[in-house]
């Protein structure tokens, strides 16, 4: 009795008998069918995560692990920390991190603080629009683009590195710059969306709390240093683990550098580089998943930190 | 007392602040360069001879002609292999962009209005992966694959390219602020079955999130390079992958190695250009909502 009224209500709205007979049924059960739905709709997304996030860190811990199939313990690990190039490619990965972390935290804030202060509304988007239009050539064009930029013989800023003592492309990628090189390929690209994020975090801090400050004397620097920055501390640490994140993973940088200077740069400098030699010219596939897993636990323990105690993501 | 007090700080301020201006002002502007002049001079370039490239001031404009000659020089390279790169570039980002979108609006909207044993998981590994750089999973990706017999076939690149947890994470924040359980809930109420729930109520509201993760998606697919460079060598490659193999044709960054040279500087520029300009346009179209710093908003309580 009870199902046929419900029925009968729902017709007019439903289509189609079909219709009907799943909205009969989801209501009722509606708790039971948006479970369903909930299912349904992260399941294409779900596979993906699945083939492309979990599975493949699993068949990397079993690759570094084993050799031909077999278990074989630590074997590969010490294997890769004996090659002579991996502590000098830990020691440029570790020179570049903390040079990049330093010189962008710093730039970063600082003009995000500037842009934010800028009164014109027109004046400011332009600037923020300028900072951020590198990064549409993140990648090799950016390496690319640099490549010109840093040969003084064709570079618009010849001047500058004349005077720096570089007076040959060879010179300007020399071992003991190339923390510096990168360093600036790696802010000139991803500055600028960082400090267009700094700036809506700007934003967000309360019109009154400036105001206040304002109004007890404090100049543009002491604002800056005991309210705005403090309130931006969640994005500063956010912009902190995603640069070494990205910072330990250098790749397409020295690999371009490396193709275009004819070895000058090692095409060993970095630790993916060598990761990638060990797969495709040495055939190791197993010392090259050791070194991988390696990075990627790097990474996975920045992220997993960065988010239970970040605190930036809140939400649930 | 008090007025004069504070007199004394106004005036003492005054001077201050304007150095203090001036300062910001020179420092934001010589950043304004930093970002800008190398674009301005990569947009030149290819207007240049190469003797012009080296002897000419950085910012001159060389001439339609010189560029036409380029652009000749360009395309008459290995018979226009550029447009097979470029073109495998538009099908790789495309057919990501379409699975992406299919496969994360879906699953962000589940995550915000739906509620499954499963969901709290989901939502934390996304967040974690998310943070990953993609550089970290390329080589256990292709490994992979290649145990799969899928390398070197374009769905060994649009297949990890359509892995967005980022997309999956700004869809799930849109959702949970911009759409209510009220809304959804009178839907149902009226009768209507959840996928209509989505597809009528959600769906229409969607369209900024959209079109936030539809960018994001091609950006981020159109300039990377590691992945497509293991996984789609040689013909296959992505004009990014391709640039960087103009590079061995290209013997002037080292004056001292041989070989027939087959590329000049300037082509090679105007090959750059060519493989930034479908960004730079979205750039520039995007421009409003880029800098309102909706990647920050997006998180706002």
């Amino acid at each position: 009795m009870r199902s046929i009224t419900v029925d009968q209500i729902a017709a007019p709205v439903a289509g189609s008998t079909e219709g009907l007979r799943r909205d009969a049924a989801a209501r009722k059960n509606p708790v039971r069918a948006r479970a369903v739905m909930g299912y349904v709709f992260s399941s294409g997304y779900g596979v993906l995560l699945v083939l492309f996030g979990v599975l493949p860190t699993i068949y990397a811990i079993f690759l570094a692990f084993t050799k031909d199939g077999a278990f074989a313990g630590v074997d590969n690990f010490s294997k890769v920390f004996g090659d002579y190039r991996f502590w000098p490619a830990v020691q440029h990965v570790a020179v570049y991190l903390v040079t990049w972390l330093i010189l962008q935290t710093v730039f970063v804030v600082l003009l995000a603080l500037i842009v934010h202060a800028v009164g014109t509304r027109w004046l400011s988007s332009s600037v923020r629009f300028v900072y951020y239009i590198p990064g549409a050539l993140a990648g090799a064009s950016s390496v690319m683009l640099w490549l010109f930029l840093l040969d003084p013989t064709v570079s618009p800023a010849a001047g500058l590195l004349q005077a720096l003592g570089l007076n040959t492309f060879v010179q300007t990628v020399s071992l003991q710059n190339l923390p510096v090189v990168f360093t600036v390929i790696a802010f000139w690209t991803g500055a600028g969306g960082w400090i267009v994020i700094m700036y809506g975090a700007l934003n967000n801090i309360p019109v009154e709390v400036m105001e206040a400050a304002r109004i007890d004397g404090a100049g543009a620097v002491k604002t800056a240093w005991h309210i705005q920055l403090p309130l931006m501390r969640k994005w500063i640490s956010y912009m902190g683990i995603m640069t070494l994140a990205a910072g330990t993973q250098l790749f397409v940088e020295p690999r371009v550098l490396s193709q275009a200077s004819k070895g000058v740069v090692p095409p060993d400098y970095s630790l993916n580089q060598l990761a990638y030699l060990f797969a495709f010219q040495q055939n190791d596939f197993n010392g090259s998943a050791a070194i991988s897993l390696m990075l990627l636990v790097v990474a996975l323990g920045l992220a997993t930190f960065f988010v239970f105690r970040g605190g930036l993501f809140e939400r649930d | 007392m008090r007025s004069g007090q504070r007199a004394v700080r106004e005036s003492g301020f005054a001077p201050g602040r304007w150095i203090g201006r001036a300062l910001a002002t020179v420092v934001a502007a010589s950043f304004v360069v930093f970002f800008a002049l190398p674009l301005v001079w990569l947009l030149l370039a290819p207007t240049k001879t190469a003797k012009q490239l080296l002897l000419a001031n950085p910012f001159s404009f060389g001439g339609f002609g010189t560029l036409a000659a380029n652009w000749d020089s360009l395309m008459t390279f290995q018979n226009g292999i550029v447009w097979m790169w470029i073109g495998n570039s538009v099908l790789y980002t495309g057919g990501a962009l379409i699975i992406t979108l299919v496969v994360s609006i879906p699953a962000g909207y589940a995550l915000a209005l739906t509620d499954f044993k499963l969901r709290k998981t989901l939502l934390a590994v996304t967040l974690i992966v998310m943070l990953i750089p993609s550089t970290a999973l390329v080589l256990p990706v292709f490994l992979e694959l290649s145990a799969v017999h899928l390398v070197g076939t374009p769905l060994a690149v649009i297949l990890p390219f359509s892995f967005f947890p980022f997309g999956v994470y700004l869809t799930y924040i849109y959702f949970s602020t911009s759409v209510s359980h009220d809304l959804l809930n009178a839907a149902r109420i009226d009768g209507a079955g959840e996928f209509r729930v989505f597809w009528s109520v959600a769906m229409p509201l969607a369209t900024p999130v959209i079109a936030l993760v539809g960018f994001f998606n091609i950006v981020g697919n159109w300039n990377n390079y590691f992945l497509p460079f293991v996984m789609a060598p040689g013909p296959r490659s992505p004009i990014q992958v391709g640039l960087a193999e103009l590079l061995s044709n290209v013997p002037l960054f080292n004056p001292t190695s041989a070989g027939s040279v087959t590329i000049d500087m300037p082509t090679l520029a105007l090959a750059t250009v060519l493989s930034v300009a479908p960004v730079l346009i979205i750039f520039l179209f995007s421009q409003r909502f880029l800098v309102s710093g909706m990647t920050a908003g997006g998180t706002k309580e």
